[in-house]
């Protein structure tokens, strides 16, 4: 170890590994990973996310994933839990998707109405 | 580093790993990689989470599910229900973790951990401890670049002075003014020494520390040793700790291949490294200049002070020596500020202390808070309260050098100097609980045992008194105490602590006399009216059987191995006192409560 800037790039490099492990209490993506929505790619969506918020060193950001939300036909299904808003759930995600609600939402606060479940049901 | 969307923490303590965490490793690993998700779930093995009575303790993070008492059976159903489908599996989560019907607590707000503050420990259960990175990505060894780079020598000195910060072994010495000794003293080579020989009966916070975060102490050592002007450092640790050993030496093996022990550190003129010598396990060792004795290749025996360790100590060279928990608080001063850890604790004991909890108490583990904090808060809001419903009599810390805490001071601030004003000592964190059931001769007993078995024989006070003192003890538990015994206990008490050489000896009589102080009921009851209150001296106990009671049913006297209880079927039975054994199987057997114990 010759300098602290080394140091800092092994630091800067593992962290984004390691962060999640801490309580959370920021934004949540809660991605439907039950038989139905695998079935319907969702894993492919929730990797998307993982890889968007790394990418974007987001911090207080993370992915989890739950069982069966219910509306299997409009899977795979995404919600979006950030401090002090009301939930937003997202419907027959992908991955390209994925990148523009973590761009918009995540990032900017801009709900993605068009791929909302509300919308959808218009 | 590749990115995992969730993180399987197995715990890898030494309380775990007797609990079979090592198997759940290699399942986890095999079931996952059988549901493809190698690529996706990370399996860590960190240190201890502190909660031992639960172990294995696994946590799956983004969710921070906390699941206790893990089996190798479940562990399938973990990574298909929870890895794979995201549905935690509540039944396996700590109880403690439930909320309510649908939600869970996160871990810090369930009740073990909401009053804790964790600083010493802050990595434990957080890192792979096997992987510097790890350590790194946490501020690791910031702060020792940041002293390399920054700071003079004093500077350094002066910021440990300004937090406050006390030795954790238990003496409580100001560590910054130990360094300040050893800076000042004049030596062509000095040394910067860790104990890591934690010998108190039931105490592990040490090996906890070691076991779930080694670079912490590393790094300290390093930062120390560049206060004083030392190039070189030895961890004194005992060789019944195989895992804090084999961590150990990786870590120090990864420190030195990223060149933060060796030569030129961060580029700068500083040098250090480090060896670890393994102690054979003798309490004595755990005294300074023992185990300075013991490093050098000799017998391990205390040596008269002064000269003290700052100036004459390993290899006659001047000489810092400072506890593993001690060490583990250094970085994080040296990076957040004298203030920050001034700022937790009471006016004279600054920062968190580790216990290590156990006895009678229901949440068995390692607990750190700030200090300040009341025994009734750690035994009943962290500790979970007593199990089965008993009474709590006392808690004893400090160990053999120690003393008992009885329940009329349960409101007593955990601070060095409370704990010394009631004739208790902080000691290294051991916290032993007791119940109504325990006898506080026996315990004092129990001590004393502990320390004649483990004096070194090197001074007559400790060598001979404290014997003694044992034989005086055993006798009263046997029934056989006499009138005068206490008193000669307390003259036999007083001059060990006058009079020997090392703290060990000095300490010694203090469970006795502590006891004495609090429960000096329970010793005369033993020998003036030859009974044991909490009913554990055996030799003391009586069985009866009330006559209002018994039906004559002779299941007893069928149950009784040494035919002790006679009678007619149908009339009353009764015990001879000569010849019963207090096996206390009649008791058991009789469906009536016709028999007591007393």
């Amino acid at each position: 170890m010759k300098s602290l800037e080394e140091l800092a790039a092994i630091r800067q490099r593992t962290l984004e590994g390691v962060n999640m492990r801490h309580d959370r209490h920021g934004t949540r993506i809660v991605v439907g990973m039950a038989t139905c929505g695998i079935a319907a790619g969702a894993r492919p969506v929730m990797m998307k996310f993982v890889e968007e918020i790394k990418k974007r060193n987001l911090q207080d950001v993370n992915v989890s994933q739950t069982g069966c939300i219910g509306m299997c036909e409009l899977e795979p299904l995404v919600e979006v839990y950030m401090p002090g808003q009301e939930k937003v759930t997202y419907v027959k995600m992908t991955a390209e998707k994925a990148s523009k609600v973590v761009n918009d939402h995540i990032v900017n606060g801009q709900v993605v109405s068009e791929y909302t479940i509300g919308n959808y049901k218009k | 580093m590749d990115l995992f969307r969730s993180h399987v923490l197995v715990c890898g303590g030494t309380g775990c790993s007797s609990s079979g965490s090592a198997e759940l490793i290699r399942l986890f690993e095999e079931d996952i990689a059988k549901a493809g998700l190698e690529n996706e779930v990370k399996v860590v093995r960190t240190g201890c989470f502190g909660l031992c009575a639960m172990g294995p303790i696994v946590i799956v993070y983004p969710e921070g599910a906390f699941y206790s008492r893990i089996r190798p059976e479940n562990v399938e159903e973990i990574v298909n229900e929870h890895l794979l489908k995201g549905r935690i599996v509540r039944r396996l989560l700590c109880s403690e973790a439930i909320e309510d019907e649908t939600t869970t607590k996160s871990l810090d707000e369930v009740d073990f951990y909401k009053k804790q503050k964790r600083v010493a420990l802050r990595n434990c259960g957080v890192i792979d401890p096997e992987n510097i990175d790890e350590y790194i990505a946490f501020d690791g060894y910031r702060a020792l670049g940041k002293v390399l780079t920054e700071m003079t020598p004093q500077e350094v000195i002066d910021v440990i002075k300004a937090s406050g910060l006390r030795g954790r072994g238990g003496a409580g010495f100001p560590t910054g003014t130990k360094w300040q000794f050893a800076r000042n003293a004049v030596g062509d080579k000095k040394f910067v020494c860790c104990n890591a020989d934690e010998g108190d009966p039931g105490a592990f916070m040490d090996r906890s520390v070691l076991e779930g975060d080694p670079h912490a102490v590393i790094e300290a050592m390093a930062i120390a040793a560049y206060a004083i002007g030392s190039d070189q450092g030895y961890i004194y640790v005992r060789a019944e700790y195989p895992i804090a050993v084999k961590r150990l030496q990786i870590a120090i093996g990864q420190a030195r291949e990223y060149g933060l022990l060796g030569k030129n550190i961060f580029g700068t003129d500083f040098s250090f490294d480090l060896d670890i010598r393994l102690g054979a396990g003798a309490f004595v060792c755990g005294e300074e200049t023992a185990l300075m004795n013991s490093i050098e290749g000799k017998r391990g025996e205390p040596r008269p002070r002064p000269p003290f360790p700052a100036n004459k100590g390993l290899f006659e060279k001047p000489t810092i020596l400072n506890n593993v928990e001690t060490y583990a608080n250094v970085a994080q001063i040296i990076l957040k500020g004298a203030d920050w850890f001034a700022s937790m604790g009471t006016e004279k004991s600054k920062g968190t202390k580790v216990f290590a909890l156990g006895g009678k108490i229901n949440n068995t583990g390692l607990v750190e808070i700030p200090m300040g904090t009341t025994l009734r808060e750690i035994i009943y809001d962290i500790g979970g309260g007593i199990p089965n419903g008993k009474k709590f009599k006392a808690a004893q810390t400090g160990g053999p050098s120690g003393g008992c805490i009885p329940a009329s001071l349960l409101d007593v601030s955990i601070d060095y100097d409370s704990l010394i004003a009631i004739g208790s000592m902080m000691g290294s964190g051991g916290m032993i609980v007791m119940d109504e059931d325990n006898c506080m001769v026996d315990i004092a007993r129990f001590f004393l045992d502990f320390t004649v078995d483990e004096s070194c024989g090197k001074c007559t006070p400790c060598r001979i008194g404290t014997r003694r003192m044992l034989e005086i003890l055993e006798r009263i538990t046997e029934g056989k105490g006499e009138p005068g015994d206490i008193e000669k206990l307390e003259t036999l008490a007083k001059n060990i602590k006058a009079t020997a050489l090392c703290g060990l000896g000095q300490t010694a009589p203090n469970p006795v006399l502590s006891t004495l102080q609090y429960f000096r009921d329970e010793y005369e009851a033993h020998i003036y009216e030859k009974r044991c209150p909490a009913g554990h001296c055996k030799k003391l106990l009586r069985y009866t059987i009330d006559p209002a009671l018994c039906k004559g049913c002779s299941l007893c006297s069928k149950v009784c191995p040494v035919g002790a209880i006679t009678g007619e079927l149908r009339k009353t039975f009764s015990i001879d006192p000569n010849k019963c054994i207090k096996c206390g199987s009649c008791m058991e057997k009789c469906r009536f409560n016709a028999i007591s114990r007393k």
